[in-house]
């Protein structure tokens, strides 16, 4: 469980000049200058000061290693705040390799110039896996391995937000057999803060509520044992899913299309994982709650739980060891029933497919 | 004086790519490009049911989000013979013709712009001369002095926190920047307004497709998304509106902002239709089926080649020529790594024998060596370039309407000729281009869609072909599709309902692909020779042709082979 660490720094900028032994008054001697060098109308240098001053908008250092950039894809879908908010107003994205304008040892020196300047009080937000194999070079930036690049930005960040699946456990690329030897932020480095946003992509309101989280209360949010937050993943799918009183009604899809699925019925014979996800996807849904896998007619596959890949496929099969529907059962006997059921099944599901796999190998 | 360059990482892409370029003169007279990462999907696909085969493909690339997943469930398709209907070939349609628009949108401004329009310029900008610019050239409605008067002071307190976020550190001031600071600002308020839109116009991806990125709708054999225009949790009529009214959106931001952005700032950097052109060879396999069972000659899109010189006659392609090397890539083929594979024989071992990380100051380039985790798709051994202008050179050639209107519309505007196409301006404007006849074509799709539906099919998939004990033992089949950056293509092979072998070859992987055995060197290779440097330590001319491509380098790794090979130890010289 990560602790609650402060991310704004208490000290103000006077103050801080002050230590540093710069006046007021050159303060403000410099800000005339930016105002006149950014052409400026006079009297903009008060404004400017006070734009300086205010300034507490967290540093940001967001890394990229074996990943899609779906997870930047969502980041750019966010709009409470929108993306334009976020970059500009709310927090200082110093080093993002999708959306930066500077390129090679420019890029690089954005990040070392964040990492000394907010040592210990930037965030680092990590996007895919991170391969350990044969010294890690199977992912290298500017000619350094992911596992470097990680431990130094991770290793010296006020706290690591982990987005998707990817970085929160490893994601495809450690499915079996893993051949790069991918693992995630938690597992490179088990003693550093981190927050864990699987899902695939990370769904970007659990994003900014984590940011919100961040700048409203000063502190991380309460994690589960995944380090997942609460407030996105406690709940589990199918017990909030629009489609559960299908489900306890015995009214299942049978085939694509058929008139049980024209009327939105339960997916569970389609192969639905959702009995064994916890994730917020039926509340908050995606792209402002627009829809959710289940809401256009495919089954939930469980993508923010760990190792989904390999515990959960075939995606298309059906849950395993599911009490069955007699007319006798009622639908809490199911919904403790399943509760237990599922959690211990799929514990063994994973380990017995990842078996098969390895048994079909050698 | 020969001096060698390195740009890495390259950013504003998707992925990770290191450009090393020999400078003489002040311009590139050699170059490589070299994929840095390797995520080894290749073992995992094998003995998975190929139904889900798209779930796991399309997380190839979240940038192009959900290419993959159509060019997967044709390959099974083409292989079971699933037939589709006719509502999922316009479910998929419409899935990816937003995807295109939207995709090309957000790489004009956000990945593609900062090339050329320099932020900092914007704050020297007259408002009142910026809304005369803006209402010169496009009757959008955002263009009054006040407004840009506001987007300029929102960049003034932003700069003036001296915190400049994604924007530190780049060649602001660079001589090559050449637009007026009246276009700066403009193009930086269209910068912001594209973000905000762009989050909009995909929500037909999520009404279609659950959710984007990565919608997940897609079924062998059709979509998941049922129709009944009298169902509640069907695609109805209220949906059907729903989505037009984000098409109409994305059409009317093409029309009034992006292409005249485009034209206002090419007409700035004509010089830009000298440089940059490369291998010269294009080559698209068509798509945008109207039709249940149509043959790919009958698409929207139709396939052919344009070879180098052979300017406007275009053959068609035919897939068996296509064949992969990798003796400068990092992988080893059993046959020796000179021979080219076909996909469906291709093999993925990795003999990485670069430097042993850190390598910040060497080079990895070596004309005799292997350099990239990138492997050199070719087709009839001739190095092809994919993608919009590849697309677009096909269609003008081939006389396609939509395509020679348009293209013809774009160099009378900026009075030039038609080979002025072939080049890093005509590679940027192509995709424009294509983005605005695919704005006016999405809306087309929803029409027979709708109309499709009032008859009364209500079909979605192919249910008689779902279950693989309808299969065949033994099938292999391959899936095409025409992706925002170029033609992708998914082989498959199934053996008793399960995975056997699979293979993709990428648009990213034609273009950013390393030299062949003939030493012929790839289409991003190509394109930068001949390309001015004016400062070696601000190549801001590199990223400009190499962004003109729109590179997806984390597709480009994603080459499969499922075929359960053991992963040999990797020799680390």
């Amino acid at each position: 469980m990560a602790e609650n660490r402060d991310p704004i720094a208490n000290t103000s900028l006077e103050q801080y000049l002050e230590s540093r032994g710069v006046s007021r008054r050159d303060f403000m001697k410099y800000c005339t200058g930016l105002a006149a060098t950014l052409a400026l109308p006079l009297g903009a240098a008060e404004k400017v000061a006070a734009a300086i001053a205010d300034d507490k908008r967290p540093a940001v250092i967001w890394l990229h290693f074996q990943e899609c950039t779906g997870d930047s894809e969502a980041l750019l879908r966010a709009s409470r705040p929108t993306v334009a908010e976020l970059i500009l107003d709310y927090l200082s994205v110093d080093y993002h390799e999708t959306i930066m304008a500077a390129a090679g040892h420019q890029a690089e020196q954005a990040r070392a110039k964040t990492l000394e300047e907010y040592k210990g009080k930037y965030i680092a937000v990590v996007e895919g896996g991170i391969p350990t194999k044969d010294g890690g070079l199977y992912c290298c930036i500017g000619g350094r391995s992911a596992v470097d690049i990680a431990t130094e930005v991770c290793g010296n960040a006020m706290a690591t937000i982990a987005v998707g699946t990817c970085s929160a456990y490893g994601g495809i690329q450690a499915a079996y057999p893993n051949p790069t030897g991918a693992v995630s932020v938690s597992e490179l480095l088990p003693s550093i803060p981190v927050v864990n946003l699987p899902g695939c992509p990370v769904n970007t309101a659990n994003l900014t509520g984590t940011v919100a989280h961040l700048l409203t209360f000063g502190n991380l949010p309460q994690l589960d044992r995944y380090k997942r937050p609460l407030f996105a993943y406690g709940k589990r799918i199918h017990d909030n899913c629009e489609r559960r009183a299908h489900f306890d009604a015995g009214q299942f899809v049978e085939t694509w299309g058929d008139h049980g699925h024209r009327q939105g019925w339960c997916l569970y014979k389609m192969g639905c994982k959702g009995p064994a996800t916890f994730h917020n996807c039926p509340q908050v849904r995606w792209n402002d709650g627009i829809n959710w896998p289940v809401g256009a007619g495919h089954p939930c596959v469980g993508c923010s739980e760990p190792g989904f890949w390999d515990s959960m496929s075939p995606f298309y099969g059906r849950l395993p060891n599911v009490p069955g529907f007699g007319a006798e059962t009622t639908a809490t006997k199911i919904g403790v029933g399943l509760t237990v059921a599922t959690a211990a099944a799929f514990a063994a599901h994973g380990v017995v497919k990842t078996t098969q796999l390895r048994m079909k190998k050698d | 004086m020969a001096k060698k360059i390195v740009v890495d990482p390259i950013t504003r892409i998707e992925g990770h790519l290191r450009i090393e370029a020999k400078v003489e003169d002040g311009v590139i007279t050699d170059a490589w490009s070299i994929g840095t990462m390797w995520r080894g999907i290749e073992k995992i696909l094998h003995g998975r049911d190929p139904r889900e085969a798209w779930y796991w493909t399309q997380r190839f690339c979240g940038v192009c989000t959900t290419v993959h997943s159509l060019a997967s469930v044709r390959a099974v398709e083409d292989a079971v013979g699933m037939q589709v209907p006719l509502n999922a070939e316009l479910i998929r349609n419409l899935i990816m013709g937003i995807q295109n628009v939207q995709d090309h949108v957000i790489h004009f401004y956000h990945l593609h712009a900062l090339d050329w329009v320099d932020i900092v310029s914007a704050l020297k900008a007259d408002p009142g001369a910026t809304a005369k610019l803006a209402q010169s050239i496009s009757d959008w409605p955002k263009s009054s002095k006040d407004y840009f008067t506001a987007v300029q002071k929102r960049v003034a307190a932003f700069v003036g926190t001296k915190r400049l976020g994604p924007f530190a550190n780049a060649y602001w001031g660079h001589p090559a920047y050449k637009l007026p600071p009246e276009a700066n600002l403009m193009a930086v308020a269209h910068y912001l307004e594209a973000l905000d839109w762009q989050r909009e116009v995909i929500k037909v991806q999520a009404v279609l497709g659950a959710k984007n990125p990565h919608p997940q709708t897609f079924l062998t054999g059709g979509m998941s998304v049922p129709v009944d225009p009298n169902a509640q949790n069907a695609l109805n009529a209220d949906k059907l509106m729903m989505i037009r009214e984000w098409l109409v959106q994305a059409q009317e931001f093409v029309e009034k902002v992006y292409i005249p952005d485009l034209l206002a700032v090419a007409s700035f950097y004509l010089d830009w239709a000298k440089y940059g052109a490369g291998v010269q060879s294009y080559l698209t396999f068509g798509d945008f089926p109207t039709a249940e069972g149509q043959r790919r000659e009958d698409y929207w899109l139709k396939p052919g080649l344009v070879r180098k010189g052979e300017f406007p006659a275009a053959a068609a392609p035919q897939a068996d020529k296509i064949a992969e090397y990798v003796t400068h890539s990092w992988y080893r083929y059993s046959g020796g790594d000179n021979k080219g594979l076909r996909p469906w024989e291709g093999e993925t071992e990795p003999n990485y024998t670069g430097p042993k990380p850190p390598y910040p100051d060497q080079y990895v380039s070596d004309v005799d060596a292997k350099y990239s985790w990138v492997k050199a798709p070719r087709y009839d051994d001739t190095p092809f370039e994919v993608g919009p202008l590849a697309r677009m050179v096909v269609g003008y050639a081939q006389g396609h309407k939509e395509i020679k209107e348009t293209v013809d519309f774009v160099l009378q505007t900026l009075k030039v000729p038609a080979s002025a196409l072939f080049s890093t301006l005509g590679r940027t404007a192509a995709r424009g281009i294509e983005c605005l006849i695919m704005a006016r074509k999405n809306v087309e799709w929803l029409d027979i869609l709708a109309a499709n539906m009032g008859k009364g099919d209500l079909r979605i998939a192919d249910n008689d072909r779902w279950d693989p004990s309808a299969w065949p033992a033994e099938a292999e089949g391959v899936g095409f599709h025409e992706a925002p950056r170029g033609t992708l293509s998914h082989w498959i092979r199934i053996k008793n309902g399960e995975i056997a072998n699979y293979q993709a070859v990428v648009p990213s992987t034609w273009n950013a692909s390393p030299r062949d055995p003939q030493g012929q060197r790839g289409p991003y290779e190509e394109a930068l020779i001949g390309t001015p440097v004016a400062d070696p330590e601000q190549p801001v001319e590199i990223l400009r042709t190499i962004h003109s491509f729109d590179p997806c380098l984390a597709c480009a790794i994603h080459v499969l082979d499922a075929r359960g090979r053991e992963i040999t130890r990797v020799k680390v010289l």
